[in-house]
């Protein structure tokens, strides 16, 4: 298979580009970085090929062919955002991603066809995607490091020079300089049990904060998405064509009247007011024999569960639930400064997850189809930015005496450490961030005690959490979840609206003049403001 | 989660051990995939997949086991289901060329 770790030898690597994380994003910015002719190591906290949110799921892309009509679809998907995109940053996305799209094709990417006999390039079916971007870019000739944990960033002082980490197995460290990183780490499940959810911690979060990054969209976790209870299958798709009943077998219904249909539609809201209520059972039986044929064919992962507990999900009533995904179906996370995925910090960059939505799809879901086209995107331009960067940089030896870890909470405690319930920390986050009546539906007084609470957990975290060997990786991740959650909670008590999925009871009103961006700062001290018009991400591009 | 090895089925590659992004399985001394971390296991059955001999099984429940047996997993046939349903065979991915999700996406609107 592939190179295992090139750090049985030497725990000291050296690279043009780092990218952090192998999930699309950093494919394809490893890719572009090695094209532009870098020296990329790629370093995965899991394996690439299987890990994050793409590889067990089937993406459908954001795929809009050039012409004429592409201006009309980037505005039309523009008016679902509650204003917070921006045109600009959608059509050369989606420019970028068709390209991409084709070179799949031209690589030998086995997509399907269609009834006209055209090659249908806007799904990608995960695990065969990364397997596949795992080989092309391994001929790229990228050095695959996995189960290498990041931990890290390093600084020397003007420009981050690389990052440090740990091997899984055995909890050695290991550390790379670097002329340019690229974060593509994801976003954060908060520790929710879904597709491709363990790894995603926030990692990149923390790490661009604490080398002086800001943050954008942070409110916009407000994103659940169905599944059968107790499972790990986060795919609403099939729930369009589900039938919802109380625990007694009667229908719901909303308020006209009509049973509660199509669960991925308006009915959703009343769907999360019956969960909090109580129990909910559905059922797909809207879906005539055609569709349960392509959905059992074209959708496998989501009918094990059903198969593996022996019921059938087209006859028989069974029990769901809405599954938090924080910003990996939300929208926040890394501020961008340029055109490149510089997030503002020289040498920094960030695609995908790990990067702000906000810019593509603004207060409402990237998933289904902008996330996967901008994970193409994003990376393939950090790549870019990130090897010029690089090549601009002197070699990566001479300043490496220089370099010096930026890493605090869970690592370097500003206090003395002590032993930190690790397990009571993440209960406590999880329930600020993971109730419905907590963070699908908001209200003003819950977000400011919430915040209070969240800070309290984060001095316990940054003042005394320390891992040691290999349980450094879990404590780091205990910090990113804690440290973003506190973010998300910071930026929801600040927007004093309902906007796309920031719902807010007590404010359930979207105000004209809070049409702005919210930037989240600070680790210790944590700062929200809103963006300064003139101020637009892309425009300031170096 | 992650519940069974069949010591049977399995060749003992490695894959597993390797490919698990949660990296949930050690090797005894023989070479066994041992799951050492279940807890870790995020249920997203890619090792089955990536078994060249249909030697896991990933029951559904994500929060804990299920307690479910080697015997009822065998008797059920339910080995490899997850494979011969994408068109992945012996480890190698397949059958993405057959995927019908672009009628879904059609439909669902
Ligand atoms: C069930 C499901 C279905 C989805 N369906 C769609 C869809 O149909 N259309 C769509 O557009 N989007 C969809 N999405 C969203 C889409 O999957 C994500 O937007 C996409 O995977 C983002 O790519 P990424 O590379 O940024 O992050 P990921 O694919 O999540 O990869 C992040 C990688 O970073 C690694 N990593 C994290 N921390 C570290 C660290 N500290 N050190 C090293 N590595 C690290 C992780 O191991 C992982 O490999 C779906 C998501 C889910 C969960
Ligand atoms: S992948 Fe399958 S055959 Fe290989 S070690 Fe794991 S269980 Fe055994
Ligand atoms: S289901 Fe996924 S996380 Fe669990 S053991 Fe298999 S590969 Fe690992």
């Amino acid at each position: 298979m592939a190179v295992r770790s090139a750090s049985t030898g030497s725990d000291r690597l050296q690279a043009d580009v780092l990218v952090i994380g192998g999930g699309p994003a950093g494919a394809w910015a490893a890719f572009s970085a090695a094209q532009a002719g870098a020296k990329v190591v790629l370093a995965d906290k899991g394996y690439f090929g299987t890990s994050g949110a793409t590889a067990p799921s089937n993406t459908g892309t954001w795929c809009v062919p050039p012409g004429e009509g592409r201006a009309h679809v980037v505005e039309r998907r523009w008016q679902r955002t509650g204003g917070l995109a921006e045109p600009r940053w959608m059509t050369r996305c989606v420019d970028r991603a068709y390209e991409s799209l084709l070179r799949l094709v031209e690589w030998g990417y086995p997509f399907p066809t269609d009834d006209t006999g055209q090659l249908y390039i806007a799904n990608l079916r995960g695990p065969d995607y990364m397997r596949f971007m795992r080989r092309q870019v391994q001929k790229a000739g990228v050095v695959i490091l996995d189960h290498h944990p990041v931990l890290e960033l390093l600084s020397d002082g003007e420009a981050v020079t690389g990052a440090a980490g740990i091997v899984r197995a055995t909890g050695a460290d290991w550390t790379i300089d670097a002329g340019a990183v690229v974060l593509a780490t994801g976003g954060v499940a908060f520790f929710e049990r879904i597709l491709g959810g363990t790894g995603l911690t926030g990692d990149g979060y923390l790490m661009a904060v604490e080398a002086g990054a800001s943050l954008s969209g942070m409110e916009f976790t407000g994103k659940y998405s169905l599944a059968p209870m107790n499972s790990s299958l986060n795919k609403g798709l099939p729930f369009r064509w589900a039938s919802f009943f109380g625990p007694d077998g009667r229908p719901l219904l909303d308020r006209d009247g009509h049973p509660l249909q199509n669960g991925i539609g308006a009915a959703e809201k009343d769907v999360a007011r019956a969960l909090i209520r109580g129990p909910v059972l559905a059922r797909l039986d809207l879906a005539d024999e055609a569709l349960q044929d392509w959905l059992l064919k074209g959708q496998p992962n989501c009918f094990l569960p059903y198969q593996r507990a022996g019921i059938d999900p087209f006859r028989d009533l069974f029990e769901v639930t809405l599954k938090a995904e924080g910003t990996v179906r939300g929208s926040g996370g890394i501020r961008l400064a340029t055109d490149d995925c510089g997030v503002g910090v020289p040498g920094l960059y960030a695609a995908g997850d790990a990067a702000t939505r906000e810019l593509m799809a603004g207060a409402s879901s990237g998933g289904g189809a902008i996330n996967a086209s901008w994970a193409i995107a994003s990376g393939w331009w950090s790549g870019h930015g990130a090897a010029q960067h690089a090549r601009r940089r002197c070699a990566a030896a001479a300043f490496r005496h220089q370099s010096k870890p930026l890493g605090r909470a869970g690592l370097r405690p500003s206090a003395a450490a002590r032993p930190v319930d690790q397990a009571a920390v993440v209960e406590a986050v999880r329930s600020e961030v993971i109730p419905l009546d907590r963070n699908y539906f908001r209200n003003g007084p819950h977000l400011d005690a919430a915040l209070a609470r969240l800070d309290g957990v984060w001095d316990e975290v940054s003042g005394h959490l320390v891992g040691e060997g290999r349980d450094r990786l879990r404590a780091r991740e205990v910090a990113a979840v804690t440290a973003s959650a506190r973010w998300s909670v910071a930026a929801a008590a600040a927007r004093g609206e309902s906007r796309g999925m920031h719902r807010r009871t007590d404010r359930p009103e979207t105000d004209p003049a809070s049409a702005r961006r919210l930037i989240v700062d600070g680790l210790d001290v944590v700062a929200v403001r809103p963006e300064a018009e003139a101020v637009i991400a892309g425009e300031r591009a170096s | 989660m992650i519940e069974i090895v069949s010591e049977q089925r399995c060749i003992r590659c490695d894959i597993c051990e390797r490919v698990c992004p949660a990296f949930v399985f050690d090797r005894d001394d023989e070479g066994l995939p041992v799951i050492a971390r279940q807890d870790d296991c995020q249920t997203c059955y890619l090792c089955e997949i990536y078994c060249p001999t249909d030697a896991l099984f990933v029951a559904e429940r994500a929060d804990g086991p299920t307690g479910i047996t080697l015997a009822e997993v065998e008797a059920r046939g339910l080995f490899g289901t997850y494979a011969r349903a994408l068109g992945w065979s012996r480890g190698r991915a397949g059958g993405t060329e057959a995927d019908p999700t672009h009628r879904l996406r059609v439909a669902q609107v």
